[in-house]
């Protein structure tokens, strides 16, 4: 289980201190899927990286199974079971694909399990392999790897930062299978942001975050109903696209 | 067989990634002598009678054959410098593998300039890799001088595949390549610098055939206080492609200086360069760490790649 309490982060700005996370709260169970939502710029994303230790936060603990982790590095918060999926992941020239997923999973990989890795995530495997993980490789190809490279082993908890973006229509059904069966095994808690209310949907449990604070958190069915035409700009049947 | 000592076989292990055996057609220069050598029947090794190094002559028979010519200078104080030609004729597919390593454990400099000529004949497919490498706890420096001509004639391909690993305190490369119709070129050159080494890479490629095309891709890290100084020049004489791309990381307190220059003298010469110079990417640092690797394990994982 992981505890998150009062976490807080009041970055410099210009020599301005900015309130980004206001003392935020929350748990997640063992299996559970929480979504985050809210709108842009609301601390979704920092909120993501405050858990992977990749912004330092000004106050607050992380627990994750009654270990205090909050002090931990991201080095060992991944060593402890925490796997996270960049919103925009960052390219390597001259890796090749199967080095990458090898360097994820923290073994080498043989092919078929990096082709059950990449067919996951709607890459065809054998045209990939070799290929690096440069310019050459598009953004939802990238999005894509990058899913794969969080599967690659088994974690405690994984975070995924907007997986859907940039994803075409037909990966994203296929994406939406992937997170079901995670999901459905109950063997890894997830965090997901997402905008798509398809991924909301799959969620045990919603948290809706606005500027810094948790606007609202709750099960799927008591929350859900209030972001359908709330202005939070998070889902797609917001007032502007019924009107 | 000759007997090789072990210093001079982990050399090898460094600088000859295919593994150097005493079979086919080999020739192993050790201290400024040929210590062993091998012909086969397509390709013949001789020794050269007016000054140092061998003449190298591989058949249009040769299909997919290795030619092994490894230096190893392992006395401190010695200046070694090796003329070897190799003459290709039509049609021929060979890898040739060079490469030098020095072991200095004294004072004094040991120094090895190899000039190599590739005579290339139509249609032939060659792959050169060379690898540069020093070690040694000697104070004396080692220091690598190569200079490689290459002349193609019409339909041949010329892959060069060069590498400085590590150790090499001075080194200047000189890279001349004169192509011909239709020819195919493709540089890769790596280098690593570390310490207070300094590095040295001019290269000139003339594209004079209508329809060649040149791919220089050039990669190097540079860390401690060392110098890296890179200047590959297309000159494009003729109808004709050529792209150059320097990449380099730069690191601690070391300098990089990124020259490629495009010189085209035909209304039909495409030419584009690329230089990039920067230091390792913090956000690939952090995937990196997402993966349980610590700050070092990362750094050495994004250079190991780089230069992969």
């Amino acid at each position: 289980m992981l505890e998150v309490r009062n976490l807080v982060f009041h970055p410099l700005d210009n020599g301005v201190e900015k309130s980004i996370i206001e003392d935020i709260s929350f748990t997640v169970e063992d299996g559970e899927m929480l979504v985050i939502t809210g709108p842009n710029g609301g601390g979704k994303s920092t909120m993501a990286k405050l858990l992977m230790g990749i912004e330092p936060l000004d106050s607050g603990h992380i627990i994750m199974d009654g270990i205090d982790i909050t002090d931990y590095s991201i080095a060992q918060r991944a060593n402890a079971g925490i796997g996270f999926a960049f919103q925009q992941p960052p390219r390597f020239k001259g890796m090749t694909v199967a080095r990458f997923l090898s360097l994820a999973a923290g073994a080498q990989l043989s092919e078929r399990v990096c082709c059950d890795l990449l067919s996951g995530v709607g890459l065809c495997a054998r045209e990939y392999l070799n290929r690096e993980v440069d310019g050459t490789l598009s953004g939802g190809e990238m999005k894509r790897l990058e899913i794969a490279s969080v599967l690659a082993k088994p974690h405690k908890i994984c975070i995924f930062d907007e997986p859907e973006a940039g994803i075409d229509l037909w990966s994203f059904s296929m994406l939406v299978k992937q997170f079901e069966e995670l999901h459905a095994n109950k063997r890894e808690s997830l965090i997901l942001i997402s905008h798509q209310e398809r991924i909301i949907q799959m969620a045990d449990r919603i948290m809706v975050i606005k500027d810094g604070k948790i606007d609202a958190i709750g099960k799927r069915e008591q929350v859900f109903p209030g972001l359908v035409g709330e202005d939070t700009g998070c889902v797609c049947r917001s007032k502007q696209h019924k009107a | 067989m000759a007997d090789i000592d072990q210093v001079t076989q982990s050399v090898l292990a460094q600088i000859d990634s295919e593994g150097f055996k005493q079979e086919g057609a080999y020739n192993l220069r050790y201290n400024g002598y040929s210590l062993c050598h091998g012909n086969t029947e397509h390709i013949k090794i001789e020794k050269k009678k007016d000054k140092q190094g061998i003449d190298v002559y591989i058949s249009g028979e040769t299909k997919g054959e290795q030619v092994h010519i490894p230096v190893v200078v392992a006395v401190s104080g010695m200046t070694d410098e090796v003329y070897n030609d190799f003459y290709v004729e039509e049609g021929a597919e060979v890898v040739i593998v060079a490469g030098c390593g020095i072991h200095n454990s004294g004072c004094n400099d040991s120094r090895h300039d190899g000039i190599h000529t590739f005579h290339v004949g139509k249609n032939a497919n060659v792959r050169y890799e060379e690898k540069h490498y020093g070690e040694g706890e000697g104070t004396g420096a080692r220091i690598l001088n190569p200079v490689t001509k290459i002349i193609m004639e019409e339909n041949s391909v010329f892959t060069l595949d060069t590498a400085q690993i590590k150790g090499v305190d001075s080194t200047k490369r000189e890279t001349e390549v004169i192509m011909g119709e239709n020819t195919k070129l493709f540089v890769i050159e790596k280098l690593m610098t570390h310490d207070k080494q300094n590095a040295v890479s001019n290269m000139d490629i003339y594209l004079n055939g209508a329809g060649s095309s040149a791919q220089i891709t050039s990669r190097s890290v540079a860390k401690g206080e060392s110098g890296q100084v890179f200047h590959p020049r297309a000159i494009g004489n003729a109808p004709c492609h050529a792209h150059i791309q320097c990449d380099s990381i730069i690191m601690d307190q070391a300098r990089v200086c990124s020259i490629p220059e495009i010189d085209a003298n035909h209304v039909d010469a495409a030419i584009i360069h690329e230089a990039a110079i920067g230091r390792i990417n913090n956000e690939q640092l952090i995937k990196l760490n997402t993966f349980g690797l610590s700050e070092e394990a990362a750094e050495a994982v994004i250079i190991e790649n780089f230069l992969n």
